[in-house]
């Protein structure tokens, strides 16, 4: 069967509620599936990719180091809308470093995150044949 | 037309679980194929048969279970997920030691892999959360 292009929206901050972390549990058990894969990040999805995370004040698991992973597992379209993060004073600088190895281009080191304007991303929601929604 | 469901919220506090229901009754009612229903966050929480609302109330976790036993419909709790909320079926709650399993007639325990695969299976994935 043909390989169908899963898209992951991801619109909460990554803490205050579950859905951050276990959103990033779908997409590491979803990439084993030889999908396409792409995630998305936009409102208070963009604090997710934030750099420095440190919970320790509340207790919670610190599962941001995690998305350092989604590069091994072939998951290197990553989409932030800009506007989401300049509305929060943030710029691509704020963001985790995230790359990937491209096996066609000898396995050259590459940058996952691609910052885009809601315009863009609009598109890219639009060639997608499945959405899912965090 | 073949439809996926994801649900994502639990019974009661949102309006997610009951828009699915009439959602994939609907589908059903007209002909369509439902691939699977599959419940994550803390939409795992539709799963439990120990819920007792009031009376003049609907049954959500009861309602779900008519509904998939009228039509052979798979009901699937994310193992993951149901774990971290108490959600257990016997086999679970031999597992972890616990004393007793509240799973609703039914509803499956299985893992992640079930919602890829409704993605890929079904026509349209539709999500209800939040």
């Amino acid at each position: 069967m043909a390989s169908k292009k899963f898209l992951y929206v991801n619109r909460k901050a990554p803490h205050g509620s579950i859905y951050a972390q276990e959103s990033l549990e779908v997409v590491l058990i979803g990439a084993a599936f030889e999908q396409d894969v792409t995630l998305a990040f936009v409102d208070d999805g963009v604090y997710q990719l934030l750099q420095n995370q440190d919970t320790a004040g509340i207790g919670a698991k610190n599962f941001a180091p995690t998305f350092r992973a989604l590069g091994d597992y072939d998951v290197s379209q990553i989409y932030v809308e800009r506007e989401s993060l300049e509305m929060r004073g943030l710029s691509k600088e704020d963001l985790m470093p995230l790359t990937y190895e491209d096996e066609d281009d000898d396995w050259a080191e590459k940058d996952s995150i691609h910052v885009v304007s809601s315009d863009e991303l609009a598109d890219i929601i639009e060639q997608q044949d499945v959405i899912l929604n965090f | 037309m073949k439809f996926g469901i994801l649900i994502n919220e639990g019974p009661y506090t949102h309006q997610a679980s009951d828009s699915a229901y009439h959602f994939t009754e609907a589908a059903l009612r007209a002909g369509h194929q439902v691939v699977r229903v599959f419940f994550y966050h803390d939409g795992v929480n539709n799963g439990t048969r120990l819920s007792v609302p009031p009376q003049d109330d609907r049954n959500i976790s009861e309602r779900w279970s008519a509904l998939g036993q009228k039509y052979d419909l798979e009901l699937i709790l994310c193992v993951a997920a149901a774990q971290r909320r108490g959600l257990l079926d016997e086999d679970e709650a031999k597992r972890a030691g616990k004393d007793g399993s509240n799973m609703a007639p039914g509803f499956q325990i299985s893992g992640l892999g079930q919602l890829i695969d409704a993605g890929i299976q079904a026509d349209r994935l539709i999500v209800f959360g939040d």
